[in-house]
């Protein structure tokens, strides 16, 4: 026996139930992560004390393992008295994991807008904050949008870390079937094989995204 | 960051190692942490090898070799950057025996993430290869060189410089998947971390120090990446070499 499709039909369901899952938090966080990594860029930027601490924050984070931060959460914030459920938990750590890759973008988008926009503005006698807001972030945002599909497609293959700590997503799901039933073959290889689907099409969709946008941003 | 910062922030972690394992009996946890790291290193250096050997493979393959081997190359790269390493990771350690395969979860780990980072690393090696300029090899052309002959002494050690940075990324991206190895009953630094934790509950203190060390080796990587990128740009003229 070296494939079983009646286990297979039998597994499909549960899998696709925790797809379910594996989406929602791969969402959730990418936009908290979109959100949060904006002002970590604009942290940086903003005086250097300020940026030091804030570089210095990213790096770290950056240099340390999303699965151990993942832990660090689920298991430091119930001491100080925060009790959140294992997804919650979960979310907050691939969010801030994922900030900091996202602000390096941001940053790279940011620094590319030609420095005449901002003395122009100030020309015009524009405060700084309407500056950002409506001139430096609008062209700033699309040249990188496909760097940050890229995260997208990153986080969403790194949700699988939240089975550590027993959130029931996709490879979660797929190990209880695996332990239930003594076999991990279908689960695991049905598991593989959504991943592979996803990032694909998704890859596809970000360079025809990508070419879109470069045609537009031809002046 | 530069150089300097970064040295500052090495310097900051294993001062902070060394206050939080003088807090209380904190330094109780630091020989089995070690012990865990030294388990991590040896993964991420044997997986690296493996990377940059399969990233290499895998390239030229892709750039030069005969159709199906073409294939096969792309096929690499696409199945192991279109899944997740945890996936693969847990493939090769359950679904494998099943075929009758069972390797020693040291063998799993290396396999699983130097192939991962592998895949990502021939896309690497590709784009400095092909960022030489096309004159570089029609001069290889001029001299009467073979094909192997050009690549090997002109192609190859100008793209080198450019592979640098890339592969610095990619090592601490294998450096940090290493923790996934935690999950296949390998005694590495986050496993330790856990059961260390698991039965003494002193968290903060424990997972403080697991992720000091973490940062510690990942600035090693870093700085020392950032210093062969300086040794290997000496002599070249800026601008020379790249596209």
């Amino acid at each position: 026996m070296i494939w079983s499709w009646n286990y297979t039909f039998e597994a499909l369901p549960i899998i696709a139930k925790a797809s379910i899952v594996t989406i929602e938090a791969t969402l959730l966080s990418f936009v908290i992560a979109l959100v949060l990594g904006l002002v970590l860029a604009i942290l940086r930027m903003s005086g250097p004390t300020v940026g030091w601490v804030t570089s210095a924050f990213v790096e770290f984070i950056r240099s340390t393992p999303a699965l151990i931060q993942i832990f660090f959460l689920f298991f430091v914030l119930p001491k100080a008295g925060i009790v959140l459920d294992a997804f919650t938990a979960g979310i907050i750590a691939l969010s801030v994991h994922y900030a900091c890759y996202c602000s390096e973008v941001y940053r790279a988008g940011l620094e590319a807008v030609p420095r005449g926009q901002w003395e122009a503005c100030t020309a015009l006698n524009l405060s700084s904050w309407n500056t950002f807001k409506n001139i430096i972030l609008p062209q700033a945002i699309p040249p990188i949008v496909p760097a940050l599909g890229n995260y997208l497609v990153a986080l969403f293959k790194e949700t699988p870390l939240l089975s550590a700590i027993a959130v029931l997503e996709m490879v979660q799901a797929a190990k209880s079937l695996g332990t239930e039933n003594f076999r991990y073959t279908e689960p695991m290889t049905i598991v593989g094989v959504i991943f592979l689907v996803i990032s694909l099409v998704s890859a596809a969709g970000i360079r025809w995204l990508e070419q879109r946008l470069n045609r537009r941003s031809v002046r | 960051m530069g150089i300097i910062s970064l040295s500052a922030m090495l310097v900051a972690a294993l001062i902070g190692i060394a206050i939080v394992a003088g807090i209380g009996e904190n330094a109780v946890f630091i020989p089995g942490l070690l012990q865990g790291a030294w388990l991590t290193v040896q993964i991420a250096v044997v997986g690296c090898i493996l990377a940059v050997v399969m990233a290499t493979i895998a390239a030229l393959l892709r750039l030069y070799g005969p159709a199906p081997l073409r294939w096969l190359a792309v096929t690499y790269v696409e199945f192991f950057r279109g899944t997740s390493a945890l996936v693969q990771l847990f493939w090769l350690f359950y679904v494998l025996p099943d075929f009758g395969i069972s390797m020693e979860p040291f063998t799993v780990a290396v396999l699983g993430l130097g192939l991962n980072v592998g895949a990502y690393g021939a896309e690497v090696v590709r784009g400095a290869i092909q960022g030489i300029q096309r004159g570089q090899w029609e001069a290889t052309t001029a001299l009467n060189m073979t094909r192997w002959q050009a690549l090997r002494r002109i192609i190859l050690p100008q793209a080198f410089v450019a592979m640098i940075p890339p592969w610095g990324n990619l090592f601490i991206e294998l450096l940090k998947s290493t923790a996934l190895v935690s999950l296949i009953t390998m005694t590495d630094l986050t496993f330790r971390a856990k059961t260390l934790n698991d039965y003494s509950f002193k968290t903060i203190p424990i997972f403080t120090l697991a992720l000091l060390m973490y940062l510690v080796l990942s600035l090693i990587v870093t700085i020392g990446m950032r210093r062969l990128e300086k040794v290997s740009m000496r002599g070249m003229v800026r601008g020379q070499g790249r596209t």
